[in-house]
């Protein structure tokens, strides 16, 4: 096994590294026990193969699977039945194929839209039990007093669930390019892939922070139910109410009189306030990202805030892909930070916490 | 003869046989282990040694901190105070290697339910790192120690507490552990259950394994354990052989229970008549007895007596040799105003 291969190398640095060989089964306890082999970096490895294991043979993993690919397969359904009507006038447009994920016709939902609305349902799905679910079933004792790092039972169960999530990703997003082909009769070039590649990553780590904070939830609830009821108030909070509540602050601390413009500094300011704000929010960062990533013509994360000296004489053209990555680049360093500060608050509260209580 | 005499049998087939093969060197030792939270103090200065081929049990009513100890020496808590040594490795810097050694069965086990016998055994195998061909032969043969092998491919949702019990036996074991550390693991079978497992425990002390058991059903623990130690609320009021314990509570007047033919007035009278007899009085806890105090072991004196004043005995019994006696007046001194009120069966 992996397990196995990744420790023959490793077994030279460690100390305690115990000589490999043929393990005797007898009850020789000492001689046995010892020739156990160890390598005990690729024990998270054991862990996160058994919750992944879990993770695609459970319910919800075919309830979430089939869940998202309707909501894909209706968005881009309408959208490429729309791009089929104008395939004369889009046959000029640069990626074509792209606009299947970004573009929206008639009053379905994009399809990107769809996955920030619904990725963190994915997250929360595969970590709000990670660890009160070991708890209720008792078997956390009998977990940790294996031989093993407590820390490798989080990195294992993050992993798994990540990879889980970045299967049913995958999947999805086949299952979208193949009705594109389909419908649209075009193939994806080299940089459609990339980008789409490069996107996948960023909802990786989108959906990744999702994750962190429903096992932050399972470790610091007892309850499987109240741990997902607190991570679902949390993604509600954030995808229907942050824009209310941001734009109130935003009113409170950066106000536009009732004379201003709708050009006005007051109001540039507001919006500039609004959308710093909104970047608190891992929802804003990634749709910015995904923007721009999907849309070579995106030359900036905020559109809106482009001023008119900044726009006037620019020539309409579009970005080539490390342009674009480099565009995105804070928001996709800010949502990693998110997940791996969300993540190691998880990490943190997990090790301190007591086995028993 | 029908009178009960259980420590006689005990000390003439285990006691002196155990004692002798004690020269096993010590698998745990702790010093003056504490641990606090907060204003509780869960365990306090704890001193222990258990060595290997012997089976230690660790007595104490539900709260006295065993699990608490028993997480300490497995580095799953750290000790505010003191230290502990297993196979000479401090558990607490060196959680890993200790765990490679030590074979945990934790206070009600659980299984992933989802998972057959099998499975969960095999998981527990791979976290250990155990070869593949090793861990299967391994666990065919210690679900069949366990009497597990028909139940082995079934979910484990489908077990029963016993089963998971056994289970759970057989997963200490996956990892061939050298110390074995036993949590209430006789709670939930059935008695011939118990007496299964209690031997193979003691066989896994015979092939030369280091024992904890931490129980609070004494009749059980006091039947497999070499050493005993009782703990209350948190300290180790009084630790060594079962036989050597007694002898420590059995200093003052030999304190004997008699049943007998009734009329009780005319036993009384036959019991005091016997040479060495300090005193009779009824018991205060079950009024078909009475309670003899003597100097000596007057017992066969009194059976003859009490056959010749025509009231055959039933019930002949010394006080305070028996575990479960130390154990109660452990208690009884714990919480005096409530020691007359729990009588043993």
């Amino acid at each position: 096994m992996t397990a196995r291969s990744e420790s023959l190398p490793l077994r030279k640095k460690r100390k305690k590294g115990r000589t490999p060989g043929p393990v005797s089964p007898g009850p020789a306890e000492g001689a046995a026990a010892q020739a156990q082999l160890p390598g005990l970096r690729a024990r998270w490895r054991v862990i996160a193969a058994k919750e992944f294991a879990d993770h695609v043979t459970s319910v919800r993993f075919l309830v979430v699977t089939i869940v998202l690919t309707l909501a894909a397969a209706a968005a881009v359904y309408s959208t490429a039945g729309g791009l089929g009507g104008v395939a004369s006038d889009v046959s000029g447009e640069p990626s074509v194929f792209l606009v299947l994920f970004t573009g929206q016709v008639g009053d379905i939902p994009r399809f990107t839209n769809f996955i920030t609305f619904l990725g963190p349902l994915l997250g929360i799905a595969f970590g709000f039990d990670g660890i009160n679910g070991e708890r209720s079933e008792a078997t956390l004792p009998r977990l940790l007093s294996q031989p093993i790092h407590r820390d490798d039972v989080i990195n294992g169960k993050f992993v798994a669930g990540l990879a889980a999530i970045g299967v049913i990703l995958l999947a999805v997003i086949g299952i979208v390019a193949a009705i594109g082909i389909i419908q649209l009769g075009i193939l994806p070039s080299a940089e459609d892939v990339l980008r789409i590649m490069v996107w996948f990553i960023v909802t990786l780590a989108y959906i990744g922070f999702w994750l962190a904070l429903a096992l932050l939830c399972s470790i610091v609830l007892r309850r499987a139910a109240t741990s997902a009821l607190m991570a679902l108030s949390a993604w509600l909070v954030v995808t229907a109410f942050l824009g209310l509540i941001i734009g109130m602050l935003a009113g409170v601390l950066s106000p536009v009189p009732a004379d201003a413009g709708e050009g006005s500094p007051q109001a540039r300011a507001n919006l500039a306030m609004r959308v710093n704000l909104g970047r608190l929010a891992p929802n804003q960062l990634y749709e910015e990202a995904t923007r721009v990533i999907l849309d070579p013509r995106q030359r900036t994360v905020t559109p809106g805030l482009a001023t008119d000296s900044q726009v006037s004489g620019a020539i309409g053209g579009l970005l080539s892909l490390d342009q674009s990555l480099l565009v995105i680049w804070p928001q996709f360093v800010a949502l990693i930070a998110a997940s791996a500060g969300t993540f190691a608050l998880a990490y943190v509260s997990f090790m301190r916490q007591e086995v028993r209580a | 003869m029908a009178v009960a005499e259980p420590a006689a049998d005990r000390a003439m087939d285990e006691q002196p046989a155990q004692a002798a093969s004690a020269p096993g060197a010590p698998a745990i030792r702790t010093k003056g282990l504490t641990k606090r939270y907060g204003e509780f103090t869960a365990v306090d200065k704890l001193d222990l040694t258990v060595r290997h081929g012997e089976v230690f049990g660790l007595l104490g009513p539900n709260g006295a901190g065993k699990t608490t100890t028993i997480l300490m020496l497995l580095g799953l808590s750290e000790p505010s105070g003191g230290a502990a040594r297993v196979l000479d490795l401090d558990p607490a810097r060196n959680p890993v290697a200790v765990k490679r050694q030590v074979g945990y069965l934790p206070d009600n086990v659980g299984f992933y339910s989802g998972m057959t016998g099998r499975q969960n055994l095999r998981y527990t195998a791979r976290l250990n790192g155990i070869d593949k061909k090793v861990a299967e032969e391994r666990i065919e043969r210690l679900l069949g120690r366990v009497g597990m092998t028909a139940a082995g491919d079934l979910a484990v949702e489908k077990y029963s507490r016993g089963m998971r019990q056994r289970l759970g036996l057989a997963d200490v074991l996956v990892k061939d552990p050298s110390i074995i550390i036993l949590d209430e693991p006789t709670t939930a079978i059935d008695p011939a259950g118990v007496t299964e497992v209690l031997e193979l425990v003691r066989e896994l002390a015979r092939d030369g394994a280091a024992v904890l058991l931490a129980s609070h059903l004494l009749h059980q623990v006091q039947e497999v354990c070499d050493q005993v130690g009782i703990f209350v609320s948190g300290k180790l009021v009084a630790s060594g052989p079962v036989e050597k314990l007694a002898g420590q509570l059995g200093s003052g007047p030999m304190e004997i229970e008699l049943g007998a033919a009734p009329p009780l007035d005319s036993v009384r009278v036959a019991a005091s008549s016997v040479s060495g007899v300090t005193s009779v009085a009824l018991d205060e806890r079950d009024s078909r007895m009475l309670i003899v105090k003597a100097q000596r072991d007057v017992r066969a004196d009194l059976a003859r007596a009490l056959v010749q004043a025509g009231h055959p005995p039933f019930h002949l019994r010394r006080r305070g040799d028996e575990l479960d006696e130390i154990y109660r007046r452990y208690f009884s001194a714990e919480a005096p105003p409530t020691a007359g009120a729990e009588v043993p069966a």
